[in-house]
């Protein structure tokens, strides 16, 4: 029996670590893929420079449009996620305690939300963009991308919201505090790491996709000053490029690909740096 | 104004000079049930709880004692399931049909629970949370109030030289006086400890007990407890509970000796 238990465990951890290793050799071979085909093509004018006169054509210039776009965009749609998506994850948790059934209805559409397909979005978006007479734009875009975000937002910061303990929380309402102050002051503390999560998924998300801002933000090779002007974004400057039957611009694509990747990166250790940083007084 | 006149402000805390009589009761709860659906889980509850006295619950787990706790501040508000009826008053104002808010009846409750739940900040920040509460802004006279509290609870001298560390970075033992030192900067009058002794290690718990005895001096306390021993150590009054009412009261020492009912008398054989 006692052998049998030692020969389970092997099959089980050599099956867990083949699968864990297997994600991390994927996750490594997508990257370095990426940086390879497109390393001839990084370029400090690729991220300093606007497309120049032929430049899908291999001509000179960056993607600079693209990241900036990508940037307002991301940003822009972070923001208005955080401030509808944190304190409907806060109300969900504080003030819908006694509304089970509610509570679990909203999380269920909320889920719903998240797993509508990123095109539905840009159609959703493009509609309402025609409805209010807008043209493509940075604001198109912002808000097409916010309303995909958002429910990613809520959710994710929701779900750590609701694994504080209910001790915490009664804690701090038995000091006096109202609803309100324990939401924002101790709820919200505590769940401080589990904001910057949800923040960090919105921004990637938001700035990784492509189909959303297909119809609504545009596409231009110059930098937005304005939010009624067009944006370019880096996914469909990817798009754009890996479609070109020239050689150097298709290894320009890689070369957005891997600046898209970095910006990621930087993201996200800096999210979880402030995570680490603001969560040591947390309850274990 | 300097810190050496920051005593002659009223803090509201009841003074050792206006503790009542054994006779004055703090809180009295006249027919007082609480259901789940079908389920009676408090069942005509009535009951007097003297001033500036330990008031012990005892009884085995599942008898209702820490609802009957959750009823005096009105943590049951958060279950919507619990169906609360009859009355309870704290000093003349029943709490259960008042049209005083929640927050300003449970300022007058400190909860100290099971395990404590220290705020997810500093130590000097967990303090300073109930004083704020309490419209306190100005820095010295919080300052001056975070040392009192964490004086009063034996816990300055342990935490004065890193008031900003985290409250978590303490030992259990030390976050529970500093969930008391926290719950009495709020100015309570009650005290409602529901077990706060069960996560700690007996030199901890000790400790805890020690400033109970000393507290009760100011405040009104309520523990809830399924140890015998605590509460022969403890308690002024004794309230013995079981399967949701209320079997037997009075004096340790009548109580213990000449239980009158059989679930007491297979309680006190247990218990021993």
């Amino acid at each position: 029996m006692n052998r049998l238990k030692q020969i389970e465990e092997k099959i089980f951890r050599i099956i867990s670590g083949f699968a864990a290793y297997s994600l991390i050799a994927i996750l490594i071979y997508i990257i370095a893929i990426i940086f390879i085909k497109g390393f001839n093509a990084l370029s400090l004018d690729m991220i300093t420079k606007t497309p120049q006169g032929g430049y899908y054509y291999g001509g000179e210039g960056g993607v600079l449009n693209a990241i900036v776009g990508s940037l307002y965009i991301s940003i822009g749609a972070t923001v208005i996620a955080v401030i509808i998506g944190a304190p409907a994850a806060l109300y969900l948790n504080v003030h819908m305690i006694k509304l089970k059934r509610t509570q679990n209805t909203v999380r269920y559409l909320l889920d719903a939300l998240w797993g509508i397909p990123s095109i539905v979005y840009g159609s959703f978006g493009f509609t309402l963009m025609l409805f209010l007479g807008m043209n493509a734009s940075l604001l198109a875009g912002i808000i097409t991308v916010a309303l995909l975000v958002t429910p990613i937002m809520v959710r994710t910061f929701d779900e750590v919201l609701s694994t504080i303990p209910k001790g915490l929380h009664e804690a701090s309402l038995a000091l006096g505090s109202t609803r309100t102050e324990t939401a924002y002051k101790v709820l919200f503390k505590q769940g401080f790491s589990g904001f910057i999560t949800a923040i960090l998924l919105s921004f990637g998300r938001g700035i990784g996709d492509a189909a959303s801002v297909l119809f609504t933000a545009g596409y231009t090779d110059l930098i937005p000053v304005n939010l009624d002007e067009p944006a370019a974004t880096l996914p469909l400057a990817i798009f754009f490029q890996l479609g070109s039957p020239i050689p150097e611009v298709r290894e320009r694509a890689f070369a957005s690909a891997a600046i898209l990747t970095i910006i990621i990166l930087i993201i996200s250790l800096g999210a979880r740096f402030l995570a680490k940083k603001y969560s040591k007084s947390n309850l274990k | 104004m300097s810190v050496e006149n920051l005593d002659t402000i009223n803090w509201n805390m009841p003074e050792t000079d206006t503790i009542a009589s054994e006779s004055s009761p703090i809180v009295r709860i006249n027919e007082l049930n609480v259901h789940v659906k079908d389920h009676h889980i408090l069942k005509n509850i009535n009951l007097e709880i003297p001033k500036n006295q330990i008031t012990v619950l005892l009884g085995a787990s599942g008898c209702g004692k820490t609802t009957l706790l959750k009823c005096m501040n009105r943590l049951t508000d958060l279950y919507k399931e619990l169906k609360v009826t009859g009355n309870i008053f704290i000093e003349e104002d029943d709490i259960l049909n008042t049209s005083t808010n929640i927050p300003t009846i449970r300022q007058k409750m400190g909860l100290l629970s099971q395990r404590p739940y220290p705020l997810p900040v500093s130590i000097y920040k967990n303090v300073a949370y109930g004083i704020k509460l309490k419209g306190i802004r100005v820095k010295n006279l919080i300052d001056y109030s975070v040392e009192k509290n964490l004086k009063e609870v034996g816990l300055w001298d342990e935490v004065k030289n890193r008031l900003n560390s985290p409250a978590t970075s303490l030992s259990i033992g030390q976050q529970q006086r500093l969930c008391l030192a926290r719950g009495l900067a709020v100015k309570p009058r009650i005290i409602l400890a529901d077990e706060p002794t069960s996560a700690l290690d007996p030199i901890s718990s000790k400790i805890i007990e020690n400033q109970f005895k000393v507290l009760k001096k100011h405040y009104t306390i309520i523990l809830v407890t399924h140890v015998l021993r605590q509460a022969v150590r403890l308690a002024d009054n004794v309230v013995f509970m079981h399967d949701g009412r209320i079997i037997e009261q009075g004096k340790p020492d009548e109580l213990f000796k000449n239980p009158q009912t059989e679930e007491l008398k297979n309680y006190l054989v247990e218990g021993n």
